[in-house]
């Protein structure tokens, strides 16, 4: 089968490799229909994330239609339609009983290694280095997927695979990022990165009550899908300094939640940003926290920062000091995505959501290397690549391709 | 050869780890599994080492002026390579007991040759001062070492008198004591989860034959006996005869108080081929007994919760897509 495998920093090429095959009796065989670039991806792509193998198969947000069933799952059969949570959870352990089912105690076979790093280790997940479990990921034909009794969501036929894709990582990411703030009525929340995530974190918000949602970004096609999809206010940091600016419009008292979702390579105008790249290159640091500072410093005393980007190792300068005497709570966290498929599935039935609007680029999984390009370097107005592993056969929405 | 002793009141009853370790100490063993931050200290003390060796080597006539001391370039300069080549001995080692007595070998070459320089050099207050500096350090190289030697139950050279090693472990699964008890009271279940295992055997109500891989290859065989088994709570084997290795085991299945399973101690202790010389064998091929433990513990719980063991063995990767190319053709060719 063809399958996007990564070679290397900015070195991504679909390649022939062996199919899959089913290696536990809780193992299904899916074949991709769609499969989304995440931005995490290009945490990947960028060199940020240790362990990774040349060679490895990468992607994470992917869908399709089960082929191949192992003996012991019960609930699935050739040919459901299924869309497949990023993070892999067993459905046995303490945690997953718990519905944390990114904190899975026996997905990652290479738990040890996250635990040299982090104390302990979170679940295996598809195409995310060695030390979250080296498995096969899903920009690729086919893929393995592990524990699949626990590990899906079953789709009804009708809906495009642009409206439920999404499922598999980005929308429950953004709404456990806007559920973790607890907003109250009419509460004002201010997000950080228009990318995928963001928008759903702001569409979230607003679902679960926001009154005000205000997106910050520098790039104004990303804005402008804020303004036009997520009812919200806009900043763009390259012209306005963002603190003053949320001050300003919050009568002095700043955001009542924070939500970050920008993560590591966050950017940064002048001097702090600079003085994070050198350590980022020095490998002062591993991880440039720009946004998590603003977001910390800007947010009303007793308000929520909600870390939804993703951070990997050692961040410098955070402002703990504002934690304390703000009285600040802190959320982050893979997203426990199994908690959140149903209920956002039902939502997309009923009309209450449509994520299709983020997709901006289609292209056949052959062309993943120009995708990975193209969204890292957000050119043609990009916010979203999917990739179609057997052709752009499914159906396409009219957000869809707009090449 | 008498049979090993097995675990003992210490372990029978919970005790917290403070007490455990302090039991430890009066018996001269480890008694408590080695713990990440247990080496912070030796850690720090390796960076330390290697910092001033690099200053040693690269201003040794500035460092003498600060030490008080006369001009001996090359005399500090060696001292330098020696401070550098422990530091990379304590860095590079996941327990660098020996990297660390190493340190307090050089430490007290550092106090002799200061000590000398007391007698002889113009500024003897310096000298006063850097005497007590070392003097410190050497204080702090003690402890770490100490504190190593106590805190690494599966070292050779902190195995007990009778040259035994030992190795304890723990893990919570989600299960009921009864369940986990029944997984590994079955011995023959021991090789899925436990890999140095090849097989056991059960031979009558309390008899068993065990194959285990040793280290370096080869196999090892011996019959054990049951000593204890409570349903639920407690097995407990060792092994009988002169054949293959003496060695002994217990495992306690105590119920976890917030009623979120079961918590599985497991207690090891064998006497390795060639007493500790053996041991540190087996370490340098290695086979590091707590982290392989730690394994085996990780696989038994894997099991129980989930009923595999999850694994990426055996999948695809594009590993063999660009540099197989021209070595496939080469092997095809050589196959022809």
């Amino acid at each position: 089968m063809k399958a996007a495998c990564w070679f290397g920093k900015k070195d991504v090429d679909v390649v022939d490799v062996p199919d899959p095959q089913l290696i536990n009796p809780r193992d299904a065989i899916v074949k991709v229909t769609s499969s989304a670039i995440c931005g995490s991806d290009l945490h990947l792509y960028n060199g940020f994330i240790p362990t990774m193998e040349s060679g490895d198969i990468l992607g994470h947000e992917f869908m399709g239609e089960v082929v191949e069933v192992g003996a012991k799952v019960g609930n699935l059969s050739v040919g459901d339609r299924v869309v497949i949570p990023f993070p892999i959870a067993c459905g046995g352990c303490f945690f997953c009983q718990e519905k944390m089912f990114s904190l899975c105690e026996n997905s990652n076979p290479n738990a040890w290694m996250a635990e040299k790093l982090w104390g302990h280790s979170p679940c295996g997940i598809f195409g995310y280095s060695h030390m979250l479990g080296g498995y096969a990921g899903g920009q690729a034909q086919y893929v393995r997927v592990p524990y699949a009794d626990v590990n899906h969501v079953k789709i009804p036929a009708g809906l495009p695979d642009e409206k439920v894709l999404f499922l598999s990582d980005i929308l429950p990411t953004g709404w456990m990022a806007a559920e973790a703030c607890g907003i109250r009525p009419g509460e004002t929340v201010a997000v950080w990165g228009c990318g995928p995530v963001g928008l759903f974190a702001m569409t979230s918000a607003r679902l679960l009550g926001a009154g005000r949602v205000i997106a910050i970004d520098r790039f104004e096609y990303r804005l402008r899908m804020a303004i036009d999809h997520c009812g919200a206010e806009v900043l763009n940091y390259e012209d306005v300094d963002v603190y003053e600016a949320l001050r300003e419009t919050t009568g002095g008292r700043g955001p009542d939640h924070v939500i970050d979702a920008v993560g590591l390579e966050g950017h940064m105008p002048g001097a702090y940003g600079l003085y994070d790249r050198v350590k980022q290159m020095l490998m002062l640091e591993t991880d440039r926290p720009a946004v998590l500072r603003q977001a910390i410093t800007a947010v009303r005393g007793g308000g929520t920062v909600s870390v939804a980007g993703v951070y990997g190792g050692l961040l410098d300068k955070i402002p703990f000091g504002a934690i304390v005497n703000k009285a600040l709570t802190v959320k982050s966290g893979q997203t426990h995505v199994q908690r959140y498929m149903q209920p956002l599935l039902d939502r997309i039935v009923a009309g209450e959501l449509d994520p299709s609007f983020v997709v901006t680029h289609t292209l056949p999984l052959e062309r993943a290397a120009h995708g990975y390009e193209t969204f890292l370097r957000k050119q043609e107005s990009c916010v979203k690549v999917v990739l179609k592993p057997h052709g752009a056969a499914g159906p396409l929405t009219a957000a869809g391709p707009e090449l | 050869m008498e049979p090993l002793q097995l675990a003992e009141s210490a372990h029978a009853v919970p005790l917290l780890p403070a007490t455990r370790s302090r039991a430890a100490q009066r018996r001269g063993r480890g008694r408590r599994a080695a713990r990440p931050g247990d080496d912070a200290l030796a850690r720090g003390l390796g960076w330390l080492g290697l910092g001033l060796g690099m200053m040693e080597l690269a201003a040794p006539r500035r460092l003498a002026r600060f030490l008080g001391v006369g001009e001996h370039d090359g005399l500090i300069r060696v001292m330098g390579l020696r401070e550098i080549a422990s530091g990379v001995g304590i860095l590079a080692k996941p327990r660098p007991t020996a990297g660390i007595w190493s340190r307090v070998g050089g430490d007290l070459l550092d106090l002799s040759l200061l000590g000398a320089a007391l007698g002889t050099s113009a500024r003897r207050g310096r000298v006063l001062a850097s005497l007590a500096a070392v003097g410190g350090v050497t204080a702090l190289d003690v402890l770490a070492g100490d504190r190593l030697a106590r805190r690494t139950p599966s070292r050779a050279a902190d195995a007990s008198r009778d040259g035994s090693v030992q190795v304890l472990e723990s893990v919570i699964v989600n299960a009921k004591p009864a369940r986990a008890f029944e997984l590994w009271s079955r011995l023959e279940n021991l090789p899925t989860f436990m890999r140095h295992l090849e097989r056991v055997e059960q031979r009558g109500a309390d008899r068993s034959h065990w194959v285990a891989r040793a280290p370096g290859g080869g196999t090892v065989e011996w019959d054990a006996e049951i000593v204890e088994e409570t349903p639920g709570e407690v097995i407990a084997w060792r092994s009988i005869g002169e054949s293959g290795i003496r060695n002994s085991g217990s495992v306690r299945f105590l119920a976890d108080p917030a009623g979120r399973g079961t918590r599985v101690e497991v207690d090891l202790r064998y006497m390795p081929p060639l007493g500790g010389a053996g041991a540190l064998v087996a370490k340098l091929l290695g086979e590091e007994p707590s982290l392989q433990l730690k394994e085996d513990l990780r696989r038994f719980k894997q099991i129980l919760e989930t009923g595999e063991i999850p694994t990426t063995e055996g999948q695809s990767s594009g590993r063999d897509a660009r540099a197989g190319h021209g070595a496939r053709a080469h092997r095809k060719e050589i196959a022809r």
